[in-house]
């Protein structure tokens, strides 16, 4: 059979964004895969360079749209190592209660696109949409947005978690676990799926580790690390939660991983909430503080704003130096890396993107998989191009 | 003018009066649109058909560009992607509308002082309706649907000219 | 090993090297880039096998290119900075150490014009291929607008 190139993309139903996946094919075998990428890159660590720290925040959110509110986070907790911040432990618990719930939907929608490409359509597709629609309606009532939030503040959150924030919360987790019961009795027993994921795609241990890949695909591989017990930061260490891990590498574990780590987002969430510093949720919305975040010390209203946020300059000028933060998002490790020239605006803010170097890595998963099997891979590494280009 | 041209020309209007509303109420009411999600728009895709059923309005995605009449440009186009973007509006058949969705369509959004952005899709196509948000919410888009169907439902000459 | 023990061998291995301990489990080390490759392989063979990003910084002298690794099983953290000639920019590429350098290296190359030599496939990662430019260079202007 004759060997050749063929392009996927940019347009293309199944690629999961856009980007052109070129793949070299002997039939139906592929061989090989070149992914060119750049067609939505929009400049974002430029950008930065012209905006100060503040307006940062929203860009950062844009920057992995699915998951906006760790790459938010991920921006406040470098620019707060970099000026020595330290958050109130109220803050934190609200941005890890955040953050988890962010994961959750963030992995539903991987179940979404999941169902879609192995050719179960719509009915799975439909439930992960509207298991998602109740995080993000709690989403709504905490921070006014479905998403692009523009939550997190540096030294603090925007304001303190509403009244019905606590109970609504803890029905949605009900509902989610239970349906997750569901999600794995409908794929699990169904032999389409377990034909098209099981030995599918396999990434070595080896590879991934000398790619750079992490995050859930490293963890289907058998490696167990995560950034959130290795080297924790904002209160995961008061926390019991597992790391799921697979054994084969293949799609079918990394299909498993996620859906274990659904449950265990949902286990930390629950302690966070019961927990949560501050005593009982706020009585009250202070519209106070929506006007006093920018209010110097020594003025009123300072003190409602203590418990959700640090004090800080109304203009805000990190010292000169440099901080390099990890995260642990839903897609493996996220970083930010930000110079400071003592101005009001960053000189340098560098993103590692996780999905970046697990697709540098995608020509060890794809050699020997079909044509066919191109969709379920992409969405198995749970690709997300918007951080991948910037 | 001659007399047979005249005459033509009084048939056809007498015919589009009659033809023009059965034509427009089948091309509104099953409106397909090109699965071009560039960006976080194309997120609220999803709860449209899911929750809010966009497909009881006749609104449901196609893959090829070939089978379209909409497309709902959904996030930044970039120099890069500009080329192929033309080539897909192109690939279309005729009649056929767009939708800027977003501020990033509309005008570069927050990304308005970038290098690699096309402020503003209306450069490279003509836009029917602007549907503002970042992100727009799905009940905006839905708006925006109905907005395009009131659009075409005044459309004249209906079946036999290309355009808008 | 502790920071401070990884510290002391590079010390004792390369004594031009600048290195410091920030904090717990955080190292910076600056080297002259003649010396760059010798001190990953060293830094490899210590443990440190996930090479976690390549960030290029143009500074007002030269460029810099930093490099952060990180050992699974030392769970320490080194910054491996490097100073590189604003002419003609060309460093040695550490994709046979590290395989996922490949496209960091590219979007350092695309982003400031930074000549990664035994990369085996440099080009343009992602602005178009006939572009003109760099655009993370200081001199690239962003384009004003109203």
């Amino acid at each position: 059979m004759a060997e050749m190139w063929i392009n996927m993309g940019p347009q293309h139903p199944a690629t999961h964004g856009l980007w052109d996946l070129r793949i070299k094919v002997d039939g139906d075998m592929i061989l090989d895969a070149d992914p060119q990428i750049g067609y939505i890159h929009r400049g974002i660590e430029k950008l930065g360079e012209n905006r100060n720290y503040t307006q940062f925040i929203p860009l950062a959110d844009r920057t992995g749209y699915a998951s906006p509110m760790t790459w938010a986070i991920l921006y406040v907790l470098t620019v707060e190592e970099l000026m020595d911040i330290k958050v109130p432990p109220r803050a934190t618990y609200i941005r890890t209660i955040a953050f988890e719930l962010q994961r959750m939907a963030s992995h539903l929608l991987f179940v979404y696109g999941m169902a879609e490409n192995v050719g179960a359509m719509w009915p799975p597709l439909v439930y992960a949409y509207r298991e998602r629609e109740l995080l993000l309606d709690l989403f709504q009532i905490l921070t006014g947005a479905r998403f692009h939030f523009n939550y997190p503040r540096i030294g603090g959150v925007k304001w303190d978690i509403p009244q019905t924030f606590e109970a609504q919360t803890k029905k949605a987790l009900d509902v989610i676990e239970s349906k997750l019961k569901e999600y794995e009795r409908m794929f699990d027993e169904s032999e389409i799926f377990l034909m098209r994921t099981k030995g599918v795609a396999v990434l070595r241990k080896e590879d991934a580790i000398r790619m750079g890949v992490t995050g859930p695909t490293l963890r289907a591989c058998g490696v167990k690390e995560d950034l959130r017990k290795s080297e924790p930061y904002m209160c995961y260490s008061d926390f019991d939660f597992g790391i799921p891990t697979g054994k084969n590498g293949d799609l079918y574990d990394r299909w498993v991983v996620r859906i274990a780590e659904i449950r265990e987002s949902a286990k930390i969430v629950r302690q966070a909430l019961d927990r949560i510093p501050g005593g009982a949720v706020a009585t009250k919305v202070p519209a106070a503080v929506v006007k006093s975040v920018t209010v110097l010390d020594g003025e009123t209203g300072y003190e409602d704003l203590c418990v959700i946020m640090a004090k800080v300059p109304k203009v805000i000028k990190p010292p000169p130096g440099e901080a390099y933060v990890r995260v642990e998002d839903s897609r493996g490790e996220s970083a930010m890396y930000i110079i400071s020239d003592g101005t009001e605006r960053p000189y340098r803010i560098k993103i590692r993107s996780p999905i970046f170097c697990t697709l540098s890595a995608l020509k060890y998963m794809m050699r020997g998989a079909r044509v066919a099997d191109v969709p379920p891979i992409m969405e198995g590494i749970d690709i997300l191009l918007s951080e991948v280009d910037r | 003018m001659d007399v047979t041209t005249l005459l033509i020309g009084k048939a056809r209007n007498v015919i589009d009066y009659f033809a023009d509303p059965v034509f427009n109420w089948g091309r509104r009411n099953s409106i397909w649109m090109l699965h071009l999600g560039i960006k976080c728009c194309a997120l609220e895709w999803g709860p449209f058909i899911a929750r809010f059923d966009a497909e009881r309005f006749g609104i449901g995605p196609r893959a090829s560009p070939r089978h379209c009449d909409l497309m709902i440009v959904a996030g930044p186009i970039t120099h890069k992607f500009a080329p192929k973007f033309k080539m897909l509006y192109e690939q279309m058949p005729e009649p056929k509308w767009v939708i800027a969705m977003g501020d990033c369509a509309i005008s570069g959004g927050p990304f308005f002082d970038s290098y690699n952005i096309i402020r503003g899709v209306d450069k490279l196509v003509p836009v029917d309706v602007y549907v503002p948000g970042c992100p727009p919410r799905p009940e905006t888009m839905l708006d925006g649907m109905f907005k395009l169907q009131e659009l075409i439902k005044k459309r004249k000459g209906g079946y036999y000219t290309c355009g808008p | 090993m502790s920071a401070e023990e990884v510290a002391g061998e590079m010390k004792k291995k390369f004594p031009e090297a600048d290195v410091r301990i920030p904090r717990a489990s955080r190292l910076t080390a600056s080297v002259k880039k003649e010396v760059l490759l010798d001190v990953c392989s060293f830094l490899k063979d210590a443990g440190f096998d996930h090479l976690s990003s390549i960030a290029g910084v143009d500074r007002a002298e030269n460029f810099e290119v930093a490099y952060f690794l990180w050992s699974y099983e030392k769970k320490i953290l080194v910054t491996l900075k490097t100073a590189v000639q604003k002419e003609n920019p060309r460093i040695q590429s550490v994709i046979k150490i590290w395989e996922g350098a490949n496209w960091h290296e590219r979007e350092a190359y695309d982003m400031f014009g930074i000549v990664f030599e035994g990369h085996p496939d440099l080009r343009r990662l992602l602005m178009p291929e006939d572009f003109v430019g760099h655009p993370l260079r200081k001199d690239f202007k962003l384009p004003e607008v109203e």
